[in-house]
């Protein structure tokens, strides 16, 4: 008797039943794509990572033609005061004949886009080659870093101008609190 | 099918149900807090007055380890800062708390509130050029301030007791939140000799003496300053600060289960689609 | 009888076709899921062992993910605890998810257990079957347990402490063991450490039992309310979709209770002591299990009595894994022929008492074993003291601790020599003591009561304060009335599960008229949809 019914109602059923199904499976599919996210999501950064991800730097510690290292994000960064020598033979670099073009005004620039003082210079303190920490050689050939592990020559903007390097040091986003203090990242 | 389960559930939390602690503690005062129902939230004022008395009162024998400066301007902590347009001026502000409508979360790390407030505590700290110990004005990243080095030096300043860690108190208590109120203003004065008459305080003397005193706090919005709203007001702080994804959770449990309702009727809809024809 | 014959799977695409010649892993799955019969009988009892795949899914899921943040280090584990609440994106969701699903596996494996007994699916062919899921409970009980210890709140510590204290308990080999385990004198790292290993370890074992459950039960086919055998193509429908869509439903319907839990009573299942740090130093006013092992700690602590040379800490834990173990033998003790007790009306009396039993035990464990249900009266004391008159005090000495009952009575008897009338003795340390005396004076009594101990202690206080000065000293004799307490309790409830499995179900198998049992699965379904309709 039951399949006498289900054979009278045969056209009407197939579509009623196909859309119950799709129902049901398209709401399950939503559900489980969003139960998925808080699984992929709980991998990234945590808060506490995320608050550690700015550094502020006192810079009355540092004096003039000196530079200190800094650890942001777990990694070194240069903050160097630089003098107005190193500062004409970053400016005059401008226009020589660069691996990896840059001006040195846009190696300074805040991460706000306000412009920077020519006197701090802020850098991931990584040779671009593969990752060294480079040294602040005065007098040396470009004014500026050398590589020891394989011989990359940084100028007074910390660009790459003799050696295996492909990218000049990475300048590192930072933007000034006050006269006294930046923050890094 | 649903009705079994609601019993079962039942059954369940009643059976873990476990005798109130032994001795003559009173049950405490039942207050209606406004987080406590399934659709609650915190007053965030009264947050905001706890965190005062906290830092006031309690902060200088009872640290909260688990708590960082920048977990208060968090989205759902007390000090989350919105930045929201003021219709009079045109002009960008920030506005402290969750606005009506609209506003846009400004992230901790330029929160000027929560700043201030950790650069007012001292935090001791290895001095990073010389390696010697050093006090420099806290940042938000750090871990709410510590009164006491360890667990040794706490016992000796109070007399072998050790103030107990208060960030997670409202849940480390049967009783919660209404338990923290009710030993705040249950101090009965029947103290015998280094301890302190408390009703509700299981075996009745607690070694912590009376920390709340009419206006001992200044509060700036006018609210009154007794005992009891320091109670209120403290506890709500140490609810938020035990659980402060509570309104989050809440919201994501009225979507969920709006969610698994739904996918259930349909789910009993195409199961009944695929017996239809079949005896069973 | 084998319900499955020839595969009627057929891949339909060339890659199915060259896959199924090499890795017949589509068929398999089509088989045992698709194509597969079940009873068209099966009841929402049936539905159960999906939700405990869905759970195993969801802790083994969770638990890796909290893996990724959690720090197995007595100095970081609650704290790492607290940052995924806390910092951890939607660390809270994933953390309690795992609190919660603990309680929801266990909740879902005892009603699939009791399903068992109740429908007889333990017995013959599926004793390995049955057997099987005893393995896996017990495992399931182990990784509880490691698992509870790792937020190391007091709880975590005293309860992983006392349970390994009760390996000790074995005879010989006891405290090797225990030192074994816990890798030193006391529960500390090196313990913390291996339990987070085999914490992780265990679930991956549990799936390969539980794949080992479904080949099983694969073989002997899915038992059915009535407990009769498959007998033709009527008595069964495939798999997809009629079981999956059944599963699916009450699935939906216990994630809502679980989703309940875990968004609007996260704690409600948990104890609050757990969030205090472990204190190696302060024990808890109470030391209590989850919920679900209650019913086992009631037994371990029922047996406050020495049976023979058997002491009772040793009794209790025997007793306790007795009450596992005797779950594994259960298909040779139940001798019924008819499996489903839905036609053995004297067994599913005596069935329904043994789930009672269950839960009762269960909230027993959760009690002071000490707490007073029942007594004939109330605690009574009766002070006696001499008003006025004279008190002479002496000294006693006795030679050594044992000889100290002879030389109070000795001090006592030279006392009434001297003519006191009333005399009481107070031993101060092993061979010392005093001895008081009074003469003359009027001797008066009175005896106090109190609902509790202590209200007695209070008017005993009372009582003496109110006489004061006018009496040198009181002689108070205290009387305790025979109590019924939650460990008398706690025995009755151990006996009855005990005499279920061990005595009931072998006498009752032998012994009962079964109802008359349908001759098909489809006859009686069959029965029931022409009442219906007509």
């Amino acid at each position: 008797m039951a399949e006498a019914t289900a054979d009278a109602h045969a056209g009407t059923e197939t579509t009623r039943r196909d859309f119950i199904y799709i129902a049901a499976g398209a709401v399950a599919a939503v559900g489980a794509a969003a139960t998925i996210w808080p699984f992929v999501d709980q991998m990234n950064p945590a808060a506490d990572t995320r608050a550690l991800s700015t550094t502020e730097v006192d810079l009355t510690a540092v004096e003039l033609g000196q530079q200190i290292k800094v650890m942001w994000q777990g990694k070194p960064v240069f903050v160097r005061h630089r003098t107005p020598a190193e500062i004409a033979q970053a400016h005059r670099d401008d226009y020589a004949n660069l691996k990896d073009p840059q001006m040195d005004a846009d190696r300074i620039v805040q991460e706000d886009g306000q412009p920077g003082r020519a006197e701090w210079l802020i850098l991931e303190a990584n040779c671009t080659h593969l990752g060294c920490v480079p040294t602040f050689v005065e007098g040396s050939a470009f004014g500026g870093w050398f590589c020891p592990c394989h011989g990359s020559d940084y100028d007074t903007s910390g660009r790459i101008r003799r050696g295996p390097a492909p990218k000049n040091l990475v300048p590192a986003p930072y933007v000034f609190l006050n006269d006294t203090s930046v923050r890094i990242g | 099918m649903l009705r079994a389960f609601t019993a079962a559930a039942a059954v369940l939390v009643a059976a873990v149900g476990v005798a109130f602690a032994a001795g003559e503690a009173e049950h405490p005062e039942n207050h209606p807090f406004s987080f406590e129902s399934p659709v609650g939230s915190y007053d965030m004022g009264a947050v905001q007055r706890g965190y005062q008395v906290y830092a006031q009162v309690c902060a200088s024998c009872h640290g909260m380890n688990h708590l960082a400066y920048r977990h208060l301007g968090e989205e759902g902590g007390p000090f989350a800062v919105y930045q929201v347009r003021n219709h009079e001026t045109g002009a960008e502000e920030l506005h402290v708390g969750k606005p009506e409508h609209g506003g846009r979360f400004v992230d901790v790390v330029e929160n000027p509130y929560v700043r201030a407030i950790a650069e007012g505590v001292t935090i001791v700290d290895t001095d990073p050029n010389s390696g010697q110990p050093t006090e420099r004005p806290g940042r938000i990243s750090d871990h709410f301030r510590n009164p006491f080095p360890n667990e040794i030096a706490a016992r000796a300043s109070n007399g072998g007791a050790y103030p107990p860690d208060l960030s997670v108190i409202t849940s480390a208590r049967h009783g919660g939140a209404d338990y923290i109120r009710s030993l705040l203003i249950g101090y009965d004065g029947h103290n015998e000799g280094t301890l302190y008459g408390n009703r509700y305080f299981p075996g009745g003397l607690i070694a912590m003496p009376p920390p709340l005193a009419e206006g001992a706090v200044s509060y700036a919005d006018g609210t009154p300053t007794t005992v009891e709203q320091y109670a209120t007001d403290v506890a709500t702080f140490l609810q938020w600060a035990a659980d402060p994804h509570m309104e989050e959770r809440k919201r994501t449990g009225l979507v969920v289960l709006a969610f698994l309702i739904a996918l259930s009727v349909l789910l009993y809809l195409a199961y009944k689609q695929v017996w239809r024809n079949e005896n069973h | 009888m084998k319900i499955h014959g020839h595969s009627t799977y057929e891949p339909q695409s060339g890659f199915t076709r060259w896959l199924d010649k090499r890795l017949p892993i589509l068929r398999l799955s089509y088989d045992s899921f698709v194509a597969y019969p079940v009873p068209r009988n099966l009841n929402y009892w049936w539905t159960f062992g999906a939700m405990l795949s869905l759970c195993l899914g969801v802790q083994i899921v969770s638990g890796i993910v909290l893996a990724m943040h959690y720090i197995p280090h007595v100095d970081f584990a609650f704290a790492s605890v607290q940052r995924i609440e806390r910092d951890v994106p939607f660390g809270w969701l994933i953390q309690n998810m795992h609190a919660v699903g603990a309680s929801m596996f266990f909740l879902a494996v005892y009603i699939h257990m009791f399903r068992g007994l109740y429908y007889g699916s333990y017995k013959a062919p599926r004793e390995l079957l049955w057997i099987l899921g005893c393995i896996i409970y017990a495992l399931m009980v182990a990784t509880a347990f490691l698992g509870y210890t790792l937020p190391w709140g007091q709880m975590s510590f005293w309860g992983a402490t006392v349970i390994t204290n009760i390996l000790g308990a074995l005879p010989l080999v006891g405290e090797s063991i225990q030192v074994w385990i816990r890798g030193g004198g006391a529960i500390d790292q090196p313990t913390l450490n291996r339990f987070f290993s085999l914490h992780y370890l265990l679930p991956f074992i549990i799936a390969g039992v539980v794949a080992l459950h479904i080949w099983a039960l694969h073989e002997a086919g899915q038992n059915n309310p009535t407990g009769v055998d498959v007998k033709t193509k009527e008595d069964t429908v495939p798999f997809t979709p009629h079981a999956t869509m059944k599963d699916l439903f009450a699935t939906s319907l216990f994630l809502i209770m679980f989703a309940t839990f875990i968004f609007y009573m996260p704690d409600a299942l948990g104890h609050a002591d757990n969030y205090i740090p472990a204190n190696p130093l302060q024990t808890p006013p109470e030391i209590v299990p989850e919920w679900y092992l209650l019913p086992f700690y009631a037994i371990l602590r029922a047996f406050d009595f020495n049976i023979g040379p058997i002491d009772s800490k040793l009794a209790g834990v025997l007793a306790m894994f007795a009450s596992i173990g005797v779950l594994f033998v259960l298909p040779w003790l139940d001798t019924s022929r008819v499996r489903s007790m839905r036609y053995r009306p004297i067994a599913r009396q005596f069935f329904v008492v043994f789930v009672i039993v269950c839960v009762a035990l269960g909230w027993c464990g959760g009690q002071n074993p000490g707490l007073i249900l029942a007594k004939t009266s109330d605690f009574t004391a009766t002070l006696t003291w001499v008003q006025g008159g004279q008190v002479v005090e002496r000294p006693v000495q006795a030679e050594s601790a044992d000889a100290w009952d002879d030389a109070a009575a000795a001090a006592r008897a030279s006392l009434r020599e001297g003519g006191a009338t009333m005399t009481a003795v107070n031993r101060e340390a092993a061979t010392t003591g005093r001895a008081r005396g009074v003469s003359g004076g009027t001797q008066e009594s009175r005896t106090v009561s109190g609902e509790t101990i202590d209200e007695m202690e209070a008017a005993i206080a009372e009582l003496k304060t109110s006489v004061g000065q006018a009496a040198p000293f009181f002689v108070v004799e205290r009387r305790q009335p025979p109590t019924f307490t939650v460990t008398n309790l706690s025995q009755i409830l151990t006996a009855y599960y005990f005499l279920f499995f061990l005595i009931l179900l072998p006498v009752l198998g032998l012994r009962e008229t079964p109802g008359r049992v349908p001759d098909t699965i489809a006859k009686p379904v069959i029965a029931k949809e022409t009442a219906g309709a007509a």
